[in-house]
This record gives C-alpha cells, structure tokens and sequence, in this order.
C-alpha cells in the first residue's frame, strides 16, 4: 500500500508525537531506554497505525494482527503507541516503572491491554512469535504475525534457531523485522559482535529479506503492508531489515551507545522537545 | 517381582486420548519423541506435532507462543534439557506470563541410568520449585501420570510434570483422583513419617512393610503435588511421629526433602533425614546399581531407619 501524501503527513506527526511522549514517559519515570525506543518508533507507529488491523476496543480481539516486541526495552515506543490508539490512557504513561503501574519496565501481555507477549529477556520473542502463527494456522485465522527485534539482540543462539523454525515449518505469516541501528550497550555491534552480513544470513536460512529505511514511513508502510497482504499461511516468513538510527529525532541522542539506557535529564529533555517542535 | 508400567507411555497415551477429544491440545518435542512418547501423538495428530528439533529454548518459547495464540501446549524433552536448557524460556516466556504451557520431562532423576550424569537430572524439582506460577508434579505410577496429564489439560497455565526412563511398579490400584497440593497417606504408622516422590514411594512402602516386622511403624506419604505442597497434611503426618525421612530421586539440595524442611521448621520441627542424591553427580550403571549406590532402595530405607 502506498500512502497519500496526507496519511503520510498524519503518519508522520504521529510519529513525531509518539517521540515526545517516549521524551516524557522516561524523564517522568527517571528509568528506562532511550536510544532502542526512538529507532523503533517510526516501525511500531506504522504497524499500528497503517498495517495491522487490530481493535483497542477489543484488545483479545481474535482475528487481530498480532505484534511481538522482541526488543522489549523498547517497551516505551509500544506504551505510546497503545495510548495514542487508545488502548488505555495517556495519562497512565506517566506511571511508567512505578511500583503496581500496569506498565512494567519491559512489556507483559497479562497487565497491559494490547500488548500481546511478554518479553524482555532478549532472543526469545521470534520463537514466541512462531508459536503463535503456528497456533493461527491451525485455526485458519488469517491473522499476521509482526514482531520487532535489536540487530544486537541477533547474537543470541535461540533467533536463529527460531529462524530455521520458521523456514522449516514454512510459516508464511511471520514477518520479522529487525531494528538495525547498528548499536547495542557496550557500542557498536560490529566491534562487540559482527552480526553481518544480515541479508546473507537471514537469506541462508530460508528466508525472503528486504532492506529498507526504518525511518522513511512511507517505505515502512509499503514494505510491512506488501508483505502481510502477499503472506499464505504456508511459505517463506520475510525478514524486513530496516536500517535505523539509534536515537532517532534527537541529534543530542543519535547514534550514540551512552543513551542507550540513559533517559532525558530536564535540561535535555527540554532541547528534545524544541527539537521536535513541542517545547 | 511386581509388574512394571512405563510413565512415558502413560504420557503418550493420555496425551493422544486427550487431543482426540480437544482439537486445541498440541505437543512439541526436541528429536527425542521417540523417548518421551511423544511419538505416539506425532504418529495420530501430524499436523499439531512440532518437532523442533535440538533446540529446547525454541521449542518452549514456541510452545508459549502457541498457547498465546489458544493452544494447550505440551512440550517434551529429558528433564536435564528441558528444565536446564531451557530453564530461562521456562521462566520469561511460560511461569511470568502464565502461558498455558505443560512441560513433560521425561528421563528425571538417576534411573536414567548408564548415559551418565550429564543425564541425569537432579536438580529440575529444586530450579522448577522455584519459578513463581509453576506447578511441579510428580507421579508415583503410570495411573497417577495419567491422572496428572489429565489434570494439566483441564487446568489452565504452566506446568512442569516429571517423567521417568524407568518403569514403575503400580502404587495405585486404579487412577486416582488429581488435585494440585495433594498427598496420599498411602500407609498409617505413628514412629516415622516417610515422605516420597516418584519412583520412591513404592521403595518406601516397602521399607515400611519391612519395618513393621522389626516393630518400627511407619506412615508412607506420596508427594506428588511438590509444588503446591499439602502443608496441612504434611504437618498433621510429622506431628503424629517422632521422626521424619524424605526420600526422592533428586538431590537433597532444593528438592522433596527442602521443601518438607521449609514446612515443618516453621510449622511443625521435627528430627529431619532426607534421602536422595548427595550434592554430587553419580555416574553410568543401571538404574538399580545407581538406586543402591546412592542409597535409595527400599533395603536401605529400612537400613537407615534401624
Ligand atoms: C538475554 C538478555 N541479555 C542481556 C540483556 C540486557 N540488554 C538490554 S538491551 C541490550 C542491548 C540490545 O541491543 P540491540 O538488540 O541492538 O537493541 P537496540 O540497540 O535497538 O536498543 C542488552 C544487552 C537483555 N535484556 N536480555
């Protein structure tokens, strides 16, 4: 699907308004990841906003696509998302990381309404997600399946054990979408583990894979859209490589490793936001 | 000689008996179907059996994901893998989240036998014991591992159910009634309270047999239910005796014999000897030279308590 220069510009100043509210929720709850969470938020506001078809009113809804973020530091992208569609609301953002808030540091399918799986410990939410469609297909319920993983968190054994899952049970509805902003904690991940070539690996292991840039919206759309609406239930899953920034939206934080886990302090939050044009 | 009955192929069974009834349930093994009995699923349901190959941290992950998407998931593997590979896809994508998820760990404990102490699982009551949300089940005999898959199907959210290599004489004479926190008094006796668990209830009920013919009455309480555990029975058993004794097939360290330290050193304190693996790994033979090396015949059971 391509977009109309309208829903572009509306997508885009979601967008725009999904950042200041991540900038909020972490200088509000003083913890939490900041990097991880603008680099993904152009992807997530996409899926939820133009790709998945889902209901807020509705959040079990069973025909809903589903959405597992691997990632799930970035677990304030998906909380002002979920707010902005109107899963719960805005002003419960604010609770981010507090003692009984339904928003836990890293997401959990049982306490927030829309968040379909639990996650936080990295390299398992691709297998999460197989289980899933794997579950659909039995059912016949055309439902897609999305989930969002680090280019870090690649390292671990168990995606691509995952990966060979999918290809081997030829689970057509899967679509994996990695977040490649080329940082992790420690710095850059080809200095602390080489995870390239990616095309090649996710290609040697049976699956489809696009490149494309995570942050131009209208590429976003028309890739993750392609694929759900070109999906079978039985065929090859797609790998979705989608370069990013880490940081992405504020030139104080982008591509740097220290604002991986370091939120917004006043003074930096309030250049944030005249940045994004919210002071 | 009592007549044996594998554990696995009441696994195997029920689960088939099961799934023919409920179109929801599906089983997941690690290359190991043919061992766990999984195998019998796979053969009459294909099309809801995943073999996921040698990747246990998978094969749970995707087992919860399954259940996120309205499966009952059954996943099987050795005890040593499922509960120590995949110990931390257990605990983030099953216990936390609640998943309906059932573990079937087949190849618990020493009886494993000659392939060693890489094997042999002694630890998996101890780590699983200790996840929130789990509920640790192990049955005395085929009749009870029916009834405890039976119950795991019907009852939503995670479980880890103890499996044995060994075949185990009948301690039940038809399936029982299943219920989390449960403990059979098997035997009534008022010197010690032996407490049991798997392949060592029937050792014990025979040490106790044996016993009585020396003058030492002694009670037999089957501990299926590790966790939760039948406090209320625990306590009231110690407190008829003057003595107390665990016996499993795990290690002292974490298992049946901690879990009825912690309940009756708040509850009920009384001179405590727990029988099992001595914090160390054994190693080849059969399963019944390993039972005798390590102290868990129902000889030494009485020997102990002599
Ligand atoms: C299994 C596991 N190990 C370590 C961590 C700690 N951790 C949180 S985020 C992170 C780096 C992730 O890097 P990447 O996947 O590239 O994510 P991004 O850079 O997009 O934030 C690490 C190591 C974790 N959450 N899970």
């Amino acid at each position: 699907m391509l977009l109309a220069a309208e829903e572009l510009q509306l997508l885009s100043e979601r967008a725009r308004l999904l950042r200041v509210g991540i900038l909020q929720m972490l200088h509000a709850s003083k913890s939490g990841h900041t990097g991880g969470s603008l680099s993904a938020i152009d992807i997530i506001c996409a899926l939820y906003f133009a790709v998945m078809r889902h209901n807020p009113q509705e959040p079990r809804w069973q025909f809903r696509d589903r959405f597992v973020l691997s990632k799930g530091h970035a677990a304030p992208a998906l909380y002002a998302t979920l707010a902005e569609c109107g899963y719960f609301s805005r002003s419960s953002l604010a609770t981010l990381r507090q003692l009984g808030s339904s928003l836990q540091g890293h997401p959990n399918s049982r306490l927030t309404p829309g968040v379909d799986a639990t996650s936080g410990s990295l390299g398992q939410g691709l297998s999460v997600a197989n289980g899933i469609a794997l579950g659909l297909r039995l059912d016949e319920n055309p439902a897609h399946t999305f989930v969002l993983l680090g280019d870090g968190e690649l390292q671990e054994g168990q995606v691509w054990e995952a990966a060979m899952s999918a290809a081997h049970f030829q689970i057509g509805k899967v679509t994996a979408i990695v977040d490649n902003n080329g940082l992790q904690i420690d710095g850059f991940t080809k200095d602390i583990m080489n995870v390239e070539p990616l095309v090649d690996k996710w290609s040697a292991f049976g699956w489809d894979v696009e490149v494309i840039d995570g942050h131009n919206l209208t590429e976003v759309v028309a890739a993750l859209s392609a694929k759900k609406s070109a999906a079978q239930f039985w065929g090859k899953p797609t790998a979705i490589i989608a370069k990013t920034i880490k940081g992405k939206g504020v030139s104080l934080f982008e591509n740097k490793a220290k604002y991986h886990g370091v939120v917004p302090n006043d003074e930096e939050l309030k250049i944030a936001l005249k940045e994004l044009g919210a002071e | 000689m009592a007549e044996l009955f594998g554990i696995r192929d009441a696994y195997g069974e029920t689960l088939v008996q099961l799934a023919g009834e409920n179109r929801d349930i599906v089983a997941l093994d690690a290359d190991l179907s043919g061992s766990t009995m999984s195998k019998l699923f796979a053969q009459k349901f294909p099309e809801r059996f995943f073999n996921m190959g040698i990747a246990e941290q998978d094969m749970v992950a995707t087992a919860a994901g399954l259940s996120l998407a309205g499966k009952i998931a059954f996943a099987s593997t050795f005890a040593v893998f499922a509960a120590g590979r995949a110990w931390e896809q257990i605990r983030q994508a099953v216990a936390y989240p609640q998943t309906n998820v059932k573990i079937v760990a087949s190849h618990g404990g020493i009886s494993v036998g000659e392939d060693g102490a890489s094997h042999q699982m002694t630890e998996d009551i101890a780590i699983m014991r200790a996840l929130p949300n789990m509920r640790v089940l192990v049955p005395a005999d085929a009749l009870e591992m029916r009834a405890i898959i039976k119950f795991a199907a019907r009852e939503q959210g995670p479980f880890y159910i103890r499996s044995s290599r060994m075949k185990f004489p009948l301690v039940y004479q038809r399936e029982p009634d299943f219920r989390l926190g449960k403990a059979d008094v098997l035997r009534e006796g008022d010197a010690v309270a032996i407490f049991a668990t798997g392949a060592m209830v029937f050792e014990s009920l025979q040490a106790a047999e044996a016993l009585s013919h020396k003058g030492i009455s002694c009670s037999v309480i089957n501990i299926s239910s590790l966790k939760p555990l039948a406090e209320e029975t625990i306590i009231a058993c110690a407190s008829k005796v003057k003595k107390v004794v665990t016996v499993e097939e795990h290690s002292i360290i974490g298992g049946l014999g901690s879990a009825i330290a912690e309940v009756l050193s708040e509850h009920c304190p009384r001179p405590l000897q727990r029988l099992g693996v001595r914090d160390k790994f054994c190693s080849s033979g059969t399963s019944q030279s390993l039972f005798e090396h390590c102290g868990l015949t129902a000889t030494a059971i009485v020997q102990s308590l002599s």
